[in-house]
């Protein structure tokens, strides 16, 4: 049985192997450097050649590996990722080239140099890979690198151990190189890809990180003009506010002054509604002296007249009476006065608007008097009986009525200077309350003055409008009146006037 | 003499009789009282003749104390008998105006309040007094 010889190149290198397989079907290696086989010259020279071509696969390997290893790093960004490492890693080429001068000083120039120094080359990779492993493409090209390593790796320490083993799976081992060096190749593209997708997701990252800088620096100046502007608010509410707090004191210094002038108004009406109590309360104290004179006269007397006695005791009981009734009277109207002076409590209490309205009327009517002696008007008074008291701020309400009453008499006898020819002429103011059928109070203020023309009637509730002469009306009185009844107590102020024919207010209280 | 006293304020009254209460006991002076022009004119329209002497008010609700006396000056004019009661104004507002006024329309008298009634009472009596002369007269004359 002859044996079999099998010669084959190897995938890798230049290099040829020569096996035998005997009979015996052992392998055995026909090494070329065996000078007693015949075809030894021949292969000799083969083997010799073999070994240059290492050195010059060496050689041609480190020419390989610089540019491969730097576009790696280049390809992980060693620069940013591995900065330490960088500067070790950048100096490659002096490993590169110290390993084929190494190799050649040491005479080292076997067959295996070149399977070490890729070995070496896939090491250095896989370990600077392995270190920047959390990067994707970097990893991909790792899985891609593995197994060059591990076939290239096992081939070494397998011919170190046991070169006979190795040649006869040496095919097994060049197809795997094969596959390995295709998967390194597909891993390499697929790294690639992974590369510029991570590059185009970084892209987009850092675009989506500049715009959120730029919302959020857009958001810093418009948070500060926010705060500007809140500021310049607060500022100008403040500012706001001061100016209503002054407006609100001018009003209430105006409301006090208006009440003033009605109560200069009213001054002379007073002092005439106070004389007459007080005449009363000195007359029957004169009187009541006269009285007793009589009454000691008459007990002096022998024979006592006991009827007229008895009578004049009967009106001094009488004058007592009186002289407390007028003094009380004149201590109302005084009371009446200050409660008009002083600023409202504004407190509501149950009013009896007959008997307000008959005051206020008659105050009106003698302030009127008091200042033109020759005025003179029919005061008419129709009061419901059984008219239900009201809650209601009674200074208030008489300084609304006052306010109408004044202006019945001026529009009377309004009428009466602009038609002194006409004696049938009766001035005459009157006043009428009425409790409403669906509840509240009423009250009338009729006058058969003037009247109040078209043009007039829009703006006679507007503060500062009057019709009077400069320095008679402060504009004041119905449009305070207005508020007194509509905001203060929840009422109405209407009127009902035709010109040449006369006027009326009413105003109607909820009760 | 009957008198009527012509006031708003109703303890006027009280007050007239307790004043004169002597000359009303003593049957010189009567009194009667009203407390508005209006209804002085009518106790005036039913005891025309009887009556001698108005005592009226100036400032009165209603039908003031000049219009009274004006009313009265129209419906009674100057003598022949019987002679137009005497007007006497009384009045707080003691000003020259109303005076005047009072005075033209033909008050025989203008008094102020407060009333002197001393003064008052002197005034009456005196005029009592001639009203009895005259009365006697016309009677012993007849």
């Amino acid at each position: 049985m002859p044996d079999t010889i099998r010669i084959r190149s190897k995938f890798y290198s230049n290099d040829i192997v020569v096996t035998r397989q005997d009979s015996a079907n052992a392998t055995v290696s026909l090494t070329p450097s065996k000078p007693d086989e015949d075809s030894t010259y021949k292969l000799k020279q083969d083997v010799e050649e073999g070994v240059a071509n290492a050195g010059m696969n060496v050689l041609f390997l480190v020419a390989i590996s610089i540019p491969l290893v730097r576009s790696v790093g280049r390809f992980i960004n060693s620069k940013e990722r591995l900065p330490y490492w960088d500067k070790l890693y950048s100096r490659f080429w002096i490993l590169g080239i110290g390993y084929y001068l190494g190799m050649i000083i040491l005479g080292l120039q076997r067959t295996k140099a070149d399977d070490f120094y890729v070995l070496l080359v896939l090491g250095l990779l896989i370990a600077v890979l392995a270190l920047v492993r959390d990067y994707r493409p970097a990893r991909t090209l790792l899985l891609g690198l593995v197994p060059l390593a591990v076939t290239k790796g096992s081939e070494l320490l397998l011919h170190a151990i046991s070169p006979a083993t190795l040649d006869f799976y040496h095919e097994g081992f060049s197809s795997a190189q094969g596959f390995s060096v295709l998967w390194l190749i597909v891993f390499a593209f697929v790294a690639r890809s992974h590369k510029r997708q991570a590059e185009a997701e970084r892209l987009e990252r850092e675009a989506a990180a500049l715009e959120k800088r730029r919302i959020e620096a857009q958001n810093a100046i418009l948070e500060q003009m926010v705060t500007e502007r809140t500021t310049s608010l607060t500022r100008q509410t403040e500012e706001l506010r001061e100016t209503l707090e002054e407006l609100r004191i001018t009003q209430d210094q105006l409301i006090q002054s208006e009440k003033m002038a009605s109560l200069g108004e009213l001054t002379a009406g007073i002092a005439h509604e106070i004389q007459n109590p007080l005449n009363f309360v000195t007359n029957f104290a004169d009187v009541s002296g006269e009285l007793l004179d009589e009454l000691e006269e008459e007990q002096q007397r022998p024979t006592r007249d006991l009827a007229l006695e008895t009578e004049l005791l009967h009106n001094l009981r009488q004058n007592l009476t009186k002289i407390t009734h007028h003094g009380h009277r004149a201590a109302s109207i005084v009371r009446g006065m200050l409660e008009h002076s002083r600023a409202s409590t504004g407190e509501r209490l149950p009013t009896d608007l007959n008997l307000l309205a008959d005051e206020y009327l008659r105050l009106a009517y003698h302030g009127l008097r008091a200042k033109n002696k020759s005025f003179n008007a029919t005061l008419h008074t129709d009061f419901a009986p059984d008219l239900p008291l009201v809650e209601a701020v009674g200074p208030d309400v008489g300084r609304v009525l006052l306010n109408l009453f004044t202006n019945a008499f001026y529009a009377v006898q309004k009428r009466r200077e602009q038609l002194p020819a006409q004696p049938d002429y009766v001035p005459t103011v009157s006043v009428r309350t009425r409790a409403l059928p669906e509840g509240g109070v009423e009250i009338r203020v009729h006058d058969n003055g003037t009247g109040i023309p078209e043009a007039v009637r829009q703006k006679i509730f507007q503060p500062f409008f009057t019709t009077k002469p400069a320095g008679e009306g402060t504009g004041l009185g119905l449009s305070l009146s207005y508020d007194i009844i509509t905001k203060g107590h929840n009422g109405t102020l209407s009127l009902e006037t035709e010109e040449g024919q006369g006027t009326e207010f009413i105003i109607e209280l909820p009760s | 003499m009957n008198i009527l006293v012509v006031d708003d304020e109703l303890d006027v009254r009280a007050l007239f009789e307790q004043r004169f209460r002597r000359e009303i006991r003593g049957g010189q002076l009567r009194f009667a009282f009203a407390h508005s022009g209006e209804e002085a004119l009518d106790y005036l329209h039913q005891h025309a003749s009887e009556l001698v002497l108005i005592l009226s008010d100036i400032n009165m609700p209603g039908m003031s104390g000049l219009e009274l006396l004006g009313r009265i000056r129209q419906e009674y004019p100057a003598p022949p008998p019987p002679a137009p009661p005497r007007v006497m104004m009384l009045t707080a507002y003691a000003d020259e105006t109303s005076r005047q006024q009072a005075l033209e329309l033909g008050a025989s008298d203008f008094l102020t309040k407060p009333v002197d009634f001393a003064a008052l009472k002197q005034k009456l009596l005196q005029l009592a007094a001639q009203d009895d002369n005259a009365y006697e007269n016309e009677n012993s004359g007849s």
